[in-house]
């Protein structure tokens, strides 16, 4: 027993002597980024995106980098003048990318929040994201005003959208699910209780387009999140380049084409101006 | 015979980019363990020294080891060294130094495990026969270790490979990372293609770790 007790405090003691190595190094501010000029001289762009969110970013049967996303890196690293090297990232890593100086720019859906403006330096936004209502064509729900409280919602459990509706009308029935899966079943039954299903827009326009029978009567609730690109915290040559080309490139209507590129098969003509900013 | 998409494995490219992906995380898994093993002989040998400070320190060492995800311990050599140290590597790198640093541990356990359990008559007969120390380890204590080892190795092993899934977290696209994206470009159209392209990363990861533990029959029944 006492030399469990031994050992146990003999690793606690390594464990917090390696905590604080790791802890009290960071102290030297270094630049962990690369500059703008620094960029072009070596010639090659670090973009982080996803190669695995279709129609955004994702990977072709070829091997090459296709969606939304890389139209766009591929203007930007075609006016900067340099080639694209396009690293896969995960939902949950890009915010480090960008700290340890991995990549140079986000390019990955990357929706703008409160908490993550303080870790990263978002540019000027590209896309539009909110949450939608689909329903039933015989039933399209277009209002969640004065909801019958015999009939419920359908959402995906964690998602934005079942933190909205439960902070945001606390009165309409949620029914609950753990996957996408499961949510689709439960919207494709006939006698389900629930009546519509809420997540986020790109999502449930997806589906209204993919399946027969369903519009979505609420294309935009609550407040519409931003999506950007994310240069590292204090990399502001590259944040200003990044910025000045988007508003040129707003002005030549870019990401109208990229829409008609690559998001119009699976969204259609209606949600262009709805999901791209310009 | 219902649906599963098999076809998206046929298109362009698919179906050697998988295999391509296999080769990454084969790599990853193999250049690891072959750095793990020496590594893990002198680890175990000195682990069954009689040196308290030594024990002290390979102790930590193998409970670290043991405690950590090692989705932490990639975190920490893939962003944080460079966050820290200033310290940039690839990551196929960070995980063959992650992998490395398990598979010797752990290699170490299993070696002073072996060693420990061959009888100390062992030792006694063979010097009596008039072996020297280099002697005995070299033609009486090392064979048997060896013997004893390679179960438990084969299993280190195979568990590496299942476990190379994890570095698509830190931007190694291997087999996995491969399987999910081309899920993802076909999601529209074939939306059961996760079921077929899932089954055959399952096929793809038996096949390799069935031929590594058949080998290792091989080698058991070769050397009885």
């Amino acid at each position: 027993m006492k030399r469990i007790f031994k050992s146990a405090a003999i690793l606690s003691l390594a464990v917090i002597l390696l905590m604080s190595m790791f802890g009290c190094s960071g102290g030297e501010s270094k630049t962990v980024y690369r500059t703008l000029d620094e960029i072009k001289e070596s010639g090659v762009i670090n973009i982080g995106v996803f190669s695995d969110k279709s129609p955004f970013g994702y990977v072709d049967e070829n091997g090459e980098y296709q969606g939304y996303d890389i139209y766009l890196a591929n203007r930007l690293a075609q006016d900067l003048g340099v080639k694209v090297n396009y690293v896969s990232t995960e939902a949950a890593n890009r915010v480090e990318y960008l700290q340890t100086g991995k990549v140079d720019i986000i390019l990955a859906n990357f929706t703008v929040t409160e908490e993550r403006s303080e870790e990263v330096d978002f540019c000027l936004p590209y896309m539009n994201v909110s949450l939608g209502v689909i329903s039933h064509d015989d039933n399209v729900v277009t209002s969640l005003e004065n909801w019958d409280n015999s009939k419920s919602i359908i959402v995906i459990s964690g998602t934005t959208a079942e933190i909205f509706l439960t902070k945001n009308y606390p009165d309409i029935p949620l029914q609950k699910f753990d996957s996408y899966a499961n949510a689709k079943g439960e919207m494709e039954k006939k006698d389900s209780r629930s009546i519509a299903w809420a997540n986020d827009n790109t999502e449930v326009i997806a589906f209204e387009k993919q399946n027969e029978g369903y519009t979505v009567g609420i294309p935009s609730l609550g407040d519409p999140d931003i999506i950007a690109p994310a240069v590292t915290k204090g990399n502001v040559t590259l944040k200003d380049w990044i910025d000045g080309e988007i508003e040129s490139l707003r002005e030549e209507k870019f990401f109208h084409k990229a829409y008609e590129e690559t998001l119009i098969e699976i969204y259609g003509k209606d949600y262009e101006d709805t999901l791209v900013i310009e | 015979m219902p649906d599963l998409g098999l076809d998206i494995l046929f298109k362009g490219n698919n179906f050697m980019r998988l295999l391509e992906g296999l080769f990454v995380a084969f790599k990853i898994s193999m250049i690891s363990v072959a750095i793990s093993i020496p590594l893990g002989l002198v680890v175990g040998t000195l682990m069954t020294l009689n040196n308290k400070i030594l024990k002290a320190v390979f102790n930590i060492y193998v409970n670290i080891v043991r405690i950590m995800p090692q989705l932490v311990l990639l975190y920490i050599v893939y962003f944080g060294a460079s966050r820290l140290l200033d310290i940039n590597v690839s990551g196929e790198v960070a995980a063959v130094i992650v992998f490395t640093f398990w598979g010797t541990a752990e290699m170490g356990d299993l070696v002073r495990g072996a060693m420990i359990s061959i009888p100390k008559h062992q030792y006694e007969s063979a010097e009596s026969l008039g072996l020297v120390k280099s002697q005995v380890f070299a033609y009486v204590i090392i064979p048997q270790m060896v013997r004893r080892l390679i179960p438990l190795s084969i299993n280190l092993i195979t568990r590496m490979i299942k476990t190379t899934s994890l570095v698509l977290m830190i931007g190694v696209v291997e087999v996995l990372k491969v399987a999910q994206q081309i899920i993802e470009a076909n999601r529209v159209s074939s939306p059961n293609g996760a079921f077929g392209v899932y089954l055959v990363v399952f096929i793809l990861y038996f096949l390799v770790c069935w031929s590594i533990s058949l080998f290792a029959k091989y080698l058991e029944k070769k050397w009885r």
